[in-house]
């Protein structure tokens, strides 16, 4: 008995051995500059799932909502934290273009990047009675429309407003473009009827779509998706033409990420990069994935500063001609 | 039928000894919670979520949603004895809940608020057992203009049904909305009244303003008053809560009221701050002994409570049929559905029928073991009012900035609190209303987000507010509920009564 105790003991021991330099010592906390409920909350929360399930860290796992004044809060707590390395944040495009238009002294390179998880697509919605089958009805109705053709999206000066912006530039037409607090705020409006149309991404709609409300039109990208499986009226992700193909050519896609603080050891970091590279590769994090009709896309690195450096440079030729940066 | 059916199941479900054993742990953690400000039900929940992950969902769902009905009659605990509010939807109840603790009568308070939190928590999830069908598609009919005249309505009914002061109620209410303005405007995407500096860009929380104009504010003026606690007195024995149901009957009507007020503001999505301020306003309208309210009415209690918990049970409707969360404790039940693998929305009713009635049955039996857990730990709360007060402030001072502190980590929150304090020490002085200043404060943004949702949707013209039979109606009762106080003065004015007794005025401490 006592012999099997000392050898489970030396195990435990060469195990401890053989880990990273450097393991947490305390909760990590994963700081969401959004709301609960949000795309961005659903993938801290999915992480902080799979980590404990799959026992991938000896300390808990804490997700906290931090997102006043469109994700600054979030932002600006990371800044703070400079050093603390049990602390992450989930990041999207958001990371560039908080700043730009509020004009906050927040910058990326001041935080360290962990790793690039995903790519999220964005869809052209519509209610489920709606007279549009393709984006060319839609794009001729608003021409027509008067007052203008309603829009939902999530927050001003974002995402979605910069494809409702690039949508009129394309069409020589006017939207306009309601911002809501949430993705899900806005395909409820968009079931009950109250704007003709959304540019939601796979997973704010899902629901919807699924429940015979909503449906998409076309997928703002130059691919369509890769997703085969049937998801709602014998349709897959896959089966969503590009909004191209149907004389609106738009496209544009987010990362989704993790970055640190600032000021972290190279061991520190090293620990994460190792603990996401570990998640991406669960079988519950693919099937995140296939549930939200996210594009695979792994990055660390050189590869994810590299990827970084291109967004945040189209992101703020995107925001200057549309007129969104902050004077 | 078929729903009744799933229901008996569901309660086969429910019912089993590990299941109840969840129920109570749960109601117990959830007291605690709540009894800490600061800490709240959403935090408590957050915190416990991880350990339900290795639980079958259902039972996971019980025991997350016991610690949230633990926390909602927790939050009833503190705002009579102290006079903080542990949630928004609270405050209404310190109105009438501190002055009877006050005069020795907190076990009556206590067992009032207890009961009618468990008659408006029924009252919700009998409307979530019969109708849900129905009632989420009328929630899709809510649009910004819907919104926003409800938001109306509720800042009408204020005005219009307040006995105090009016204009001094409309002062309170401006400031409130002052207040709301600052932080990042969601409509522009641009920071108002924040001076460039990065501590008002999060705006002003309300929780911090609350622990601050009530609590702290509270303290300062018993300090004023030679640290005498009035309390002293406080019977406590079961006798007192029999006591208390048998005179509950004669309140039926204000319990009927508040728990369609609250069911209505929990599904439209009100919300159940809203909703608990309407409650208290019609109550002191419609009662015969209105004028005593703000003075220790149990209706004053009854009111606020029912109308909250009927509300918050039913927003739990629009989370578990359309995935639109309607509090934050309901936000984050719903990122735990995510992690157990269930997608909310209106197929959760079609494919996962054992989790939902499960759920939905443990509501009931989670409400009932509340209300005995709590009841039978009355007497133990009633007995901190016999510590001298002298010992009990400097507790309840460090608890208000450790609650405030952890809203968001900041020491910034804390100097907030205590200058919130002066000010409602200040106000209180004055006998200028508080109510309406966290009214405004809680819903004032949402209610101008609505409004400019609204006009960007109609290009500016405000037909929108008249365009459908629903969205008129709730303006033209808004309208009336504004008239109806000052109207009713005139005429007992032109009558050549005496308009009020000068110490209605003081209803406002």
């Amino acid at each position: 008995m006592k012999q099997q105790w000392l050898a489970a003991t030396a195990i435990l021991a060469a195990g401890i051995g053989q880990a990273a330099a450097w393991e947490p010592t305390k909760p990590i906390e994963i700081v969401v500059p959004f709301s609960a409920g949000g795309a961005s909350d659903q993938m801290a929360r999915t992480i902080q799932g799979i980590i404990q399930k799959q026992q991938l860290t000896k300390q808990p796992i804490i997700v906290v909502n931090k997102p006043a004044a469109g994700g600054a809060e979030g932002m600006l707590d990371i800044q703070k934290s400079a050093g603390d390395a049990h602390k992450l944040i989930t990041t999207s495009s958001g990371i560039f273009m908080t700043p730009m238009a509020t004009k906050l002294a927040l910058n990326w390179t001041d935080y360290t990047p962990v790793a690039m998880l995903a790519q999220d697509s964005f869809l052209l919605w519509v209610n489920a009675k709606s007279p549009y089958k393709n984006a060319g009805d839609l794009m001729a109705a608003a021409k027509s429309a008067s007052p203008a053709m309603k829009i939902g999206g999530t927050s001003s000066k974002r995402e979605d407003n910069l494809l409702v912006f690039a949508m009129e530039k394309q069409g020589g037409t006017k939207f306009a473009y309601i911002p809501y607090t949430s993705g899900g705020q806005a395909s409820t409006q968009l079931s009950g009827g109250h704007v003709e149309a959304t540019t939601n991404n796979p997973a704010e709609d899902l629901a919807n779509w699924r429940g015979g409300a909503t449906r998409p039109l076309c997928v703002f990208a130059e691919q369509k998706m890769a997703y085969t499986e049937k998801v709602a009226d014998g349709q897959s992700w896959a089966d969503i033409p590009t909004c191209a193909s149907q004389g609106l050519n738009v496209s544009y896609q987010m990362l989704r990420g993790m970055f640190m603080p600032g000021k972290v050891s190279k061991d520190q970091q090293a620990f994460y990069v190792d603990l996401f590279k570990k998640v991406s590769e669960t079988p519950e994090w693919k099937e995140y994935l296939a549930r939200n009709a996210l594009a695979a896309d792994y990055r660390d690195g050189e590869a994810f500063v590299s990827f970084l450096k291109a967004d945040e440079q189209k992101h703020e030729k995107l925001m200057t001609d549309a007129g969104f940066m902050a004077k | 039928m078929d729903d009744l059916a799933s229901l008996i199941a569901g309660f086969q479900v429910a019912l089993s000894w590990h299941n109840i054993g969840f129920m109570a742990v749960g109601v117990i953690l959830g007291i605690i919670v709540g009894v800490l400000p600061g800490l709240g039900g959403p935090n408590g929940v957050a915190i416990l979520l991880p350990l339900t992950f290795g639980m079958d969902p259902t039972s996971a769902i019980i025991l997350l949603s016991s610690i949230y009905w633990g926390a909602l009659f927790g939050g009833a605990i503190t705002s009579i004895l102290f006079n903080i509010p542990g949630e928004a939807w609270s405050v209404a109840t310190t109105f009438d809940g501190y002055p009877m603790a006050v005069q020795g009568k907190a076990a009556e308070a206590l067992t009032a608020a207890f009961t009618a939190s468990f008659i408006g928590a029924l009252s919700g999830v009998v409307l979530i057992t019969f109708v849900a069908p129905l009632v989420a598609q009328f929630a899709l009919r809510f649009g910004p203009a819907e919104f926003f005249a409800v938001f109306l309505l509720t800042f009408c009914s204020f005005i219009g049904m307040g006995r105090e002061n009016r204009a001094k109620i409309i002062a309170s209410l401006c400031i409130g909305f002052l207040l709301a303005a600052v932080g990042l405007d969601s409509i522009s995407g641009d920071l108002r009244m924040t001076f460039g500096s990065t501590e008002l860009m999060r705006g002003f929380d309300f929780l911090i303003v609350v622990i601050g104009l009530f609590g702290v504010s509270e303290i300062l003026l018993t300090v004023e008053e030679g640290l005498v606690f009035k309390g002293k007195q406080a019977k406590i024995d079961l006798m007192v809560v029999l006591r208390t149901w048998a005179g509950l009957p004669r309140y039926w009507a204000t319990l009927l009221r508040s728990a369609i007020v609250g069911m209505w503001m929990g599904v439209t999505p009100g919300g159940a701050i809203a909703a608990s301020f309407m409650g208290y306003g019609l109550a002191k309208r419609f009662s015969k002994r209105g004028k005593n309210f703000g003075k220790g009415e149990i209706e004053g209690v009854l009111a606020p409570e029912t109308a909250a918990h009927a509300a918050g049970t039913s927003a739990l409707l629009p989370m578990l049929a359309l995935g639109i969360p309607g509090s934050a404790t309901a936000a984050v039940l719903l990122g735990g559905l995510l992690v157990w693998g269930l997608q909310p929305g209106p197929m959760l009713f079609v494919e996962q029928k054992d989790f939902v009635w499960g759920l939905i049955a443990s509501m009931y039996l989670g409400n009932l073991a509340g209300l005995v857990i709590v009841l039978a730990t009355v007497p133990l709360f009633a007995a901190i009012m016999r510590i001298p007060f002298s010992f009990v402030a400097p507790v309840i001072l460090i608890v208000c900035a450790i609650g405030a502190y952890t809203i968001s980590n900041s020491i910034f929150d804390i100097w907030l609190m205590l200058i919130f304090g002066v000010v409602g020490y200040v106000f209180k002085k004055l006998d200028y209303p508080l109510a309406p200043l966290i009214l405004a404060l809680v819903l004032g943004d949402r209610a101008e987000d609505a409004f400019r949702q609204a006009l960007l949707g109609s290009g500016g013209s405000l037909g929108i507010f008249w365009a459908n039979g629903l969205v008129a109606t709730l303006v033209v009762l808004a309208l009336l509920l504004l008239c109806w106080g000052p109207a009713g003065d005139a005429i007992a004015a032109l009558r050549g009564r005496s308009r009020q007794d000068p110490e209605t005025a003081e209803a406002t401490r």
